[in-house]
């Protein structure tokens, strides 16, 4: 069977500096990925390269989706083909209603797909059920887009998109970060019921702790810019008794 | 028929061409001497003035050159028949109550004034003048009051208009049906028209008043309009004006305002079309609690330039203004905003607030904005902010990554940005009309 996403080789620069050094990673339907490691190892690069980020560029190796040549696309198809980034810092649109942004996204992925678009009645019968299965309230649909929104309530409207858009691979960026426990329950709640054995799921985190509510199959440490480890859900606990100073270290 | 270039400078100026160009419009003959009069004087104003050039300080960034590089000629008769006006009247759904203009001269078998309630008044100047009833609402329509905003062009629109618009809402009277006011141009290549519109809103009445200046055919034409809008004690007038003519074309357009106590004078211009357009607005605040509020947006691309000029004079205490005005250039096309606030000597407890936004979507698309601030009160709270920028890369970035096109999401954000001032817009339908003409606009956004 073709795996969800395989990653060979890659090497990634940002402004003329190679970030990421000859990334392999392969996620296969149905697993969830925890990429792990030190602040500048490569995290968001790796997730900003998959999603078609100006900026960045692949210097050489392929990144394949469904079997196909992920980095020739550009964004909106990536999206539309099913890959879905959780930013680590959500975008303010201010003007652009949720509820506008969410129907434009949706019919844009609908559309692409060759399936009928959802009017108006249809989008918001839909958008009633996701929103009362997240606990997220209406409010949030008619405001702009994460425009004063709270630290909590971007990362659940993140899932929100998720939720609607339904990819076949979801990259969470640090997800977790700045979120009270509460807010990261509700998240990895969101999370958890998204996951299915049609989905792929690469959550990229610096702590652990996000890694206790939504349990990954595979943990990959991450670390000057190449996967330095691999393992299961108790390499995460290690790391977080040990830290990272082991790899940064072995680097140096 | 006599043709005329418009003087540029003073020593350019050609007063018998000119003075040929007026008889051709004076073709009602018998005008009353009073209107002899002012027009006369006016002319003359005019041959000694010229065209502003940018030396003048309000003119600072509108070239009107090109107006004399041109010639225009005064327009015999409406040459567009009924039924293509009133096709463009369906294409563009302006239906209701409405006066309609072709090529300046009034078109009553595309107007309707039907079902207007009682106390409301509402016609063709010429009609007005012509029938001498009320002379002093003709009168008023000429008037010209000293710390009036008065340019060259004002002087012409005086010296050769005879026709235009008038509403007069009676005392008292409601009248929530808005009311369109629709110029047509462009039935005649090089056509020159001064439209010269009345609008009185008496002591605590109340309309919607909706402009449109539009065109038939895609040619080259001038309109150059004035326009005295009186708002009385304790009255309301929601005031929209859609310019929206074809590019080869120059619509100037002044405004006179006067606003009484407690009274609220409500204006949004858009400029979407146009070679070179012009919308000056001039507002006096008179009386206490009198508040005006200004909205703007203008659209631009290709080769256009528009200009959106506003004085507003604050003339005695506790009075207010807000002024929020949206430019969205591509192409080689220029923006111009200038604004300036006056706070007269006692006009204490004033507050004044103005807003000058633009997004740049080419490099070679340029925007001017001059806020001024002239306080001569003391307590007053008056602030203005100007920001100009580009489309922000972030959040393009972040919609298309939620799988919406390049070209959408440059649209979803500019329609945002746009939709602050349309926001401005307090009647429904008034600020529907709007939209749907700036969402034209931006279908044709790359």
């Amino acid at each position: 069977m073709t795996p969800l996403l395989e990653i060979r080789g890659l090497r990634v620069e940002v402004d003329g500096k190679e970030i990421l050094k000859g990334v392999d990673l392969t996620v296969n339907a149905g697993e969830v990925h925890a990429i792990m490691g030190p602040n500048g190892s490569g995290k968001s690069t790796l997730a900003y390269i998959m999603t078609g980020r100006a900026g960045y560029a692949a210097t050489s190796g392929t990144v394949l989706f469904k079997g196909k040549d992920l980095l020739e696309m550009a964004p909106e198809e990536r999206a539309a083909e099913g890959v879905f980034l959780a930013f680590q810092y959500p975008v303010e649109i201010p003007g652009v209603p949720n509820n506008t942004f969410l129907k434009e996204a949706l019919n844009a992925v609908r559309r692409y797909r060759g399936e009928d678009e959802l009017d108006a009645l249809q989008f918001v019968k839909m958008m009633r059920v996701k929103i009362k299965e997240l606990g997220i309230k209406d409010d949030m649909l008619k405001r702009p887009v994460n425009v004063g929104f709270s630290g909590g309530e971007k990362k659940r409207n993140e899932i929100l998109q998720m939720a609607v858009l339904e990819p076949a691979l979801a990259i969470l960026d640090e997800t977790d970060s700045g979120l009270d426990i509460d807010a990261l329950k509700a998240v990895a709640e969101g999370v958890n019921a998204l996951r299915s054995a049609e989905r792929g799921m690469l959550m990229i985190t610096h702590y652990q702790r996000l890694l206790d509510y939504i349990v990954p199959d595979k943990v990959h440490v991450l670390a000057h810019g190449q996967i330095v480890r691999t393992g299961g859900s108790e390499l995460a606990h290690e790391l977080e008794a040990k830290g990272y100073a082991e790899f940064t270290e072995a680097a140096a | 028929m006599n043709v005329s270039a418009l003087p540029y400078q003073k020593d350019k100026v050609d007063p018998a061409a000119f003075v040929g160009g007026l008889k051709v419009v004076d073709r009602e003959g018998d005008v009353p001497a009073w209107l002899a009069d002012a027009r006369r004087r006016a002319a003359g104003r005019f041959i000694a003035s010229g065209l502003p050039t940018q030396k003048v300080e309000e003119w600072k960034f509108t070239d009107l050159r090109v107006l004399s590089q041109q010639s225009f000629v005064p327009v015999p008769a409406a040459v567009l028949s009924v039924r293509a006006v009133l096709d463009v009247l369906s294409v563009r759904l302006i239906m209701g109550p409405r006066l309609v203009f072709v090529d300046g001269w009034f078109m009553s078998e595309a107007s309707d004034v039907s079902g207007l309630p009682d106390g409301v008044t509402v016609g063709p100047l010429s009609e007005i003048i012509g029938d001498g009833s009320d002379v002093n609402l003709s009168r008023r329509a000429f008037e010209m009051d000293e710390a009036d905003e008065h340019s060259p062009l004002s002087d012409l629109n005086t010296a050769l208009a005879g026709e235009g618009a008038v509403l007069r809402i009676g005392r008292g009277v409601k009248c929530s049906q808005p009311i369109s006011i629709v110029f047509i141009g462009g039935g005649m290549e090089n056509a020159a028209f001064h439209p010269r519109n009345l609008v009185i809103i008496e002591e605590g009445a109340s309309a919607a008043l909706i402009e449109h200046h539009i065109g038939a055919v895609p040619h080259a034409y001038l309109a150059n309009q004035v326009s005295r809008i009186d708002v009385g004690a304790g009255a309301c007038l929601i005031h929209a004006v859609v310019q929206d003519v074809p590019t080869q074309a120059y619509d100037l357009a002044a405004s006179w305002v006067s606003v009484a106590n407690n009274a609220l004078y409500e204006g949004f211009f858009l400029a979407v079309g146009g070679k070179l357009s012009r919308q000056e607005i001039s507002v006096r605040l008179l009386g206490k609690g009198a508040e005006c509020r200004l909205s703007g947006a203008y659209l631009l691309r290709g080769e256009q330039h528009a200009d959106m000029t506003t004085f507003i004079h604050h003339e005695v205490p506790h009075t207010s203004c807000s002024e929020v005005f949206k430019g969205v250039v591509d192409d080689r096309s220029r923006g111009v905003f200038q604004g300036r606030i006056v706070v007269c000597k006692g006009a204490d407890k004033t507050n004044g607030h103005q807003s000058s936004k633009a997004i740049l979507l080419s490099d070679e698309a340029t925007v001017h904005t001059k806020p001024e601030l002239e306080i001569y009160a003391d307590d007053v709270k008056c602030s203005h902010g100007s920001t100009m920028g580009e489309l922000d890369d972030a959040s393009i970035f972040y919609m298309r990554s939620r799988g919406i096109s390049e070209s959408r999401a440059r649209v979803l954000l500019i329609e945002a940005f746009v939709d602050e001032a349309l926001d401005g817009i307090s009647v429904e339908c008034l600020r529907d009309a709007v939209r749907a003409r700036s969402s034209g606009w931006l279908r044709g956004a790359k």
